[in-house]
């Protein structure tokens, strides 16, 4: 499914919030700045991440959007987003694939909205890939997880 | 050296077991080639001209004899009973099955080794001084840095998917042996007011555009090494160009944002993620560098019997002072006169894996050069050791010489090569042997390319020999003055190309100037930055 910018919602196939989802439609990182009101956003790889810090409060949903898959900004934006205590959701979508799932939830994502839907059984251990780990990442940094280090001087 | 905890062996056996159901994926026709090709790479398996290509991790090129014992086993098992050792300290098989793969992962998992991030725009292999640990002149020994930097690079989330691959590298003496200024990241650990830091350089590398890396940082203190490393990452990954393969490196991204503005950029991220709790406690770097304790060394021997002149000739070309002066570091040249740089059978790889466990406390490095060490040798078992080697053709005694050649595999193996390089290599050294001018040219460091990506090091070469296609020839460029040291420079480009006869030739010609023109004890490099390239260029062309 490809999806036109500030249109209609993408399909998420995977979601890791008990929340509403969130039905509206996104609108670019220019035009959020510029909408006191806008609550969802689609960050595209040339944004800065940054540049959504001040409203992330009011944001319920950002984007990222991965034309694709091997472009790997949309993961430093995620982190971004996360550090700065940004809680709603955050979106993967376009060329999502099974084997960026595991970073990408480390990463901060909690929900995908893949361009092809993907085999949930794949999908599924690709998510329980890494039973421990060894770098700080946002799912360590939230409590719900220690690293490696941790573990071994605890 | 460093062994896997339950965690580190953990890691490594979800990884094979990961790569099983991708290759099962990719069989069952889940995942398109393009789709598979980025995870089989980041596995270490590439598709070359004839065969998949396999590359073994060898973390900062350090391993102990099982390790060695296994990567012989490959060899004769899955591949046709060589292994070729590389420029990274790695070792890659050349005539691998797509169907072997898994399993060969799976033998390396059973003896604490793995293919990961061996290729793939991601953090690859961490190098480092191949006598880290055992030479007299390093400050400590970089190696639990190292080791750190392997952890945490390790399926690292935010960076697997960076413009380009990344390569660290690590060292802790004032002299480089590692070719540190010529990677992404270069650290080098040292002291300051009685305190141990790291000192960054990043930005260097060799490819199509070759760049000596500026320093950015002169000390990261100890418990901010891996924020710092975040930090230079995290601009690269967000600000490298993706629009260009080939200016998609951090050299270019530092190049033309300029060493200040790129600096700026990274301190300001260090200041923020310094924030974010990442950094690992000192503690983990103790532990990690209990591993790396010296071994019970005794005292013996100072001197050798040099009454054989064979053995003593090996003995001044191919050991380097110990810390403790009843031992050497001793090198095993891959380098046999007419051989195949970095080549070693099953069996020899084998046999170096045994004479380790005899004479070197079970441990041996990977050379960027191509060779093999056997880090701690006692000066007085160093002749039971080379009568071993040189009876399984591994006594050259030419380190550092014209014949000590660096070559990549070039169009005999790699898909990506112009030119053969490695004909050339058998060709140069066959010649210098026989005419007896490799001991009358001493240091001299000979690097040969297939290929613009500068796999076998030629910009950094005393003289560098680059293959290109010039209207479906092989041609052969030739430059001079490069050096991968710590007095790290780029080699100029001569001038016109040569064909194989006349680069062979244009070698000899060079090389005669030098030795015309040298003063004292100068090298060839420095004869060559005295007098300039003009006397050089006359020879060849005038």
């Amino acid at each position: 499914m490809v999806d036109s910018l500030g249109t209609s919602p993408d399909e998420v196939q995977f979601r890791f919030r008990d929340d509403e989802v969130a039905d509206h439609g996104t609108v670019t990182v220019d035009a959020c700045c510029d909408q006191t009101n806008a609550t969802a956003v689609r960050i595209e790889p040339g944004d800065d991440a940054r540049v959504l810090l001040p409203f992330v409060d009011r944001l319920a949903l950002i984007e990222v959007n991965f034309p694709s898959f091997a472009d790997g900004r949309g993961y430093s934006a995620a982190r971004i987003l996360r550090e700065a205590g940004y809680t709603g959701e955050l979106r993967a979508v376009g060329d999502v694939l099974i084997d960026q799932l595991s970073h990408m939830r480390r990463c901060g994502f909690d929900a995908f909205a893949p361009d092809t839907p993907l085999d949930e059984e794949d999908a599924r251990r690709a998510f329980a890939t890494w039973e421990n780990v060894y770098q700080h990442a946002q799912d360590t940094s939230s409590g719900r997880r220690r690293t490696i280090v941790e573990l071994r001087h605890e | 050296m460093y062994k896997y905890d339950t965690y580190d062996q953990a890691m490594v056996d979800a990884r094979v077991a990961e790569f099983r159901d991708q290759a099962r994926r990719r069989l069952e026709g889940k995942l398109t080639e393009d789709q598979f090709k980025p995870l089989r790479l980041m596995n270490g398996l590439y598709l070359q001209l004839h065969a998949y290509m396999l590359r073994v991790a060898i973390p900062y090129g350090t391993l102990n004899s099982a390790q060695m014992n296994a990567l012989g086993d490959i060899a004769d098992k899955y591949d046709r009973g060589y292994g070729h050792f590389t420029t990274r300290q790695n070792i890659q098989y050349n005539w691998i099955k797509l169907e072997d793969a898994a399993d060969i992962l799976e033998d390396l998992s059973k003896v604490e080794m793995h293919a990961i991030q061996t290729s793939g725009n991601c953090i690859r292999n961490i190098s480092s001084d191949h006598f880290a640990g055992a030479s007299h002149d390093e400050l400590i020994d970089p190696r639990p840095y190292a080791e750190l930097l392997r952890q945490w690079s390790s399926f690292h989330p935010e960076f697997t998917y960076l413009p380009r691959k990344f390569k660290i590298c690590v060292i802790a003496a004032e002299k480089d042996r590692a070719a540190m200024r010529l990677h992404d990241i270069g650290i080098q650990i040292v002291e300051q007011n009685g305190e141990i830091g790291a000192r960054f350089f990043v930005g260097g590398g060799m490819g199509r555009t070759p760049m000596v890396a500026p320093m950015i940082r002169d000390f990261v203190p100890l418990d901010q090494l891996i924020t710092y490393a975040e930090a230079c990452l995290r601009v690269y990954n967000r600000y490298g160009r993706r629009d260009n393969k080939y200016k998609a490196r951090i050299k270019i991204l530092v190049h033309e944002l300029g060493k200040e503005e790129y600096t700026r950029q990274v301190e300001e991220e260090f200041a923020h993620l310094l924030d974010q709790g990442i950094e690992p406690p000192l503690a983990e770097i103790a532990r990690i560098t209990e591993y790396f304790a010296d071994p019970a060394f005794e005292d013996g021997a100072k001197t050798v019997d040099r009454s054989d002149p064979d053995f003593a000739l090996w003995v001044d070309r191919n050991t380097h002072r110990h810390k403790h002066d009843s031992y050497v570091s001793a090198v095993v040249s891959l380098k046999p006169v007419g051989g195949i740089p970095g080549d070693a059978s099953g069996e020899q790889i084998r046999l170096m894996a045994r004479l380790s466990k005899q004479y070197s406390f079970d441990e041996l490095r990977i050379m960027h050069t191509q060779n093999v060490v056997l880090p701690h040798v006692k000066i007085e078992d160093l002749h039971a050791l080379w009568t071993a080697l040189d009876a399984a053709d591994l006594g050259a005694p030419n380190m550092d010489t014209i014949e000590d050649m660096i070559a990549c595999p070039g169009l005999d193996y790699c898909a990506l090569a112009n030119a053969r390089s490695i004909p050339l290599a058998q060709r140069i050294s066959e010649r210098f042997d026989a005419s007896g001018k490799t001991e009358k040219l001493g240091e001299l460091k000979l690097k040969i390319s297939g290929c613009i990506n500068a796999c076998g090091h030629h910009h950094a070469g005393h003289i560098g020999i680059l293959g290109v296609d010039k209207k479906g020839k092989e041609n052969y460029q030739l430059s001079l003055g490069g050096s991968e040291a710590e007095d790290v420079s780029l080699a100029k480009i001569t001038g016109p190309g040569f064909d194989e006869d006349g680069v062979i030739e244009a070698v000899e010609t060079v090389t005669d100037v030098y030795l015309a023109q040298k003063q004292g004890e100068e090298r060839f490099l420095d004869t060559y930055r005295r007098i300039g390239m003009a006397p050089f260029k006359e020879a060849l062309y005038g």
